[in-house]
């Protein structure tokens, strides 16, 4: 393992290999990313890999959109070798309430003016997208064409790999321990595999955000809760959208290999950072997709399992830097929606690190805006 | 010396080879193998294959088969149908909807 860096990125989940991408493309030198499993396998490789723009709060919509303008053309551009399965067949959200239904109208005029083609539908035209759909516990839809999902695994390996040939060193496997800092600066990282001597660290742990907060002595404020997630065995094609219902509290998705795969929030999820599963999810998960696509019903379970989102305060991700730790830079708190986020993290976190003037200003998402009191209202969320 | 065109994981058809290539490209956990390759994920899962990969694994990386097991549990064992978790009435044979 080398004995110095010029930045040392923690975590290899699409965060911090979409950033050690971004920082070698505009021709930093010497990166090195710390993971301390393999590439993955925290939240990004367990998770829906859903993409979407349509948001209700403008910031959000426009890193949506970035990264769904990246996603396009992701595997030219990164030179990856494998498909990384984006199905882009659009998002349906299903409205079941009044609030939900007006909520709709707002957030498409919203989206629609930031040059996002979503629409307002009615449950007719929902059901021509999704003929399986049962319409009954709802009232209207939006819907967004350009949304979809990918295979999570492959678009991650997609950077790292292609961080690689830029020269980026990546040491699976490695965990770090520790974080040296002196007189409010970095010096240097401590890992099970060795001490790397470094002035920047990106903190791009995931569910372990806080963990390594707590290395650098700053007390983050974030939080991991689980959620869970299962798959089904692979069937016919029958559902081109992600479907989503806020209220229902369901997400469901067919994959192009066949499976179905859905998850929820939850109530009670523990926050002890274990990748634990429950027999009540499965019961809750099953109900809400039957009540939705009755045709599911013979399809089979083949397995269940569990990621974490790590939540900030306004359940918004927190980029920048840390005023009381000069060297330490964040993109965490992504709260259940940091895979769609990914490409825009790479590049906005590369610009601000290397202190170009951001694609899009990023200040507002600076961990500052939680003592000034300036949160972030976003209604849209599972 | 194995065949390398036996599929070791029929309910994905992986065969030795593709297990070889994956530790040829530097994987050496089960969890990074069944991701390159989908090995042990299919309808079965890994109930048929799952100790012959790891006896692959095992010789291959030159690690003991006790420390390749998976460590973490995916419910449920054996797949079952959503209509028996959802408590909707039960209908016919195992045929898909589909
Ligand atoms: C069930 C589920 C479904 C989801 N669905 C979606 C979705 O549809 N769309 C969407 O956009 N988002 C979704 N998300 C959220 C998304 O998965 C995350 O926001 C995103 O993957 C975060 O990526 P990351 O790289 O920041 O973190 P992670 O992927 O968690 O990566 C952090 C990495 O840091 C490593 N690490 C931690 N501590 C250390 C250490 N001390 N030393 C070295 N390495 C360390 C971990 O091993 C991990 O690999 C979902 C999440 C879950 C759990």
């Amino acid at each position: 393992m080398v004995s110095n860096a010029e930045i040392v990125i923690i975590g290899g989940g699409i965060s911090g290999c979409a950033i050690a991408y971004n920082l070698a493309k505009k021709g930093m030198k010497n990166i090195v990313l710390l993971e301390k499993d393999y590439i993955a396998s925290g939240a990004t490789g367990r998770c829906g890999a859903g993409i979407r723009q349509q948001w209700a709060a403008e910031m959000n919509c426009q890193v949506a959109k970035l990264s769904r303008e990246f996603f396009e053309t992701a595997e030219e551009t990164l030179g990856y070798d494998h498909d990384i399965e984006f199905k882009q067949k659009g998002y349906l959200i299903l409205a079941a309430t009044e609030e939900e239904d007006k909520q709709s109208k707002e957030n498409v005029a919203l989206q629609n003016s930031l040059g996002i083609d979503s629409r307002y539908i009615s449950l007719e035209e929902a059901k021509k997208i999704v003929p399986i759909l049962n319409t009954t516990d709802f009232i209207s839809a939006t819907y967004c064409k350009d949304d979809g999902h990918l295979n999570p695994w492959h678009t991650t390996l997609a950077f790292a790999k292609a961080a690689e040939r830029l020269g980026v060193k990546i040491y699976t496997h490695t965990e770090v321990t520790g974080i040296d800092h002196q007189n409010e600066k970095i010096i240097g990282v401590q890992s099970n595999k060795g001490y790397i001597q470094t002035d920047k660290v990106v903190n791009a742990a995931g569910g372990h955000a806080q963990v390594i907060g707590e290395m650098a002595g700053i007390e983050l404020p974030v939080y991991s809760e689980r959620r869970q997630i299962l798959v089904t065995e692979p069937v016919a094609p029958i559902l081109d959208p992600m479907v989503i219902s806020f209220s229902k509290d369901i997400y469901c998705q067919q994959v192009p290999h066949g499976a179905f795969i859905m998850g929820r929030g939850g109530e009670n999820e523990p926050r002890d950072l274990k990748h634990s599963t429950s027999w009540d999810f499965l019961e809750k998960m099953t109900e809400t997709a039957l009540s939705i696509l009755p045709d599911l019903k013979n399809t089979r379970v083949l397995r269940q399992w569990s990621g974490m989102y790590n939540f900030s305060p306004d359940k918004q991700p927190i980029y920048g830097d840390v005023p009381e730790l000069k060297g330490l830079y964040l993109a965490i708190g992504f709260s259940g929606h940091g895979f769609m986020f990914g490409p825009a993290t790479g590049l906005l976190m590369a610009e601000f690190i290397l202190g170009e003037k951001t694609t899009i200003p990023i200040d507002k998402l600076h961990i500052s805006r939680f003592e000034k009191g300036e949160l972030i209202e976003e209604a849209s969320v599972v | 010396m194995p065949n390398h065109d036996v599929i070791l994981c029929r309910c994905e058809d992986v065969t030795v080879r593709d297990i070889h290539d994956a530790i040829d490209e530097g994987y050496y956990t089960l969890e990074e193998i069944k991701r390159v390759t989908r090995v042990g994920m299919g309808p079965c899962q890994g109930r048929t294959c799952l100790m012959l990969i790891l006896r692959e694994l095992s010789v291959l990386t030159d690690q003991p088969i006790e420390s390749l097991l998976p460590d973490t549990y995916r419910p449920p064992t054996k797949s079952v149908s959503f209509d028996l978790f959802g408590g909707h009435p039960k209908q016919g044979g195992g045929a898909h909807g589909f």
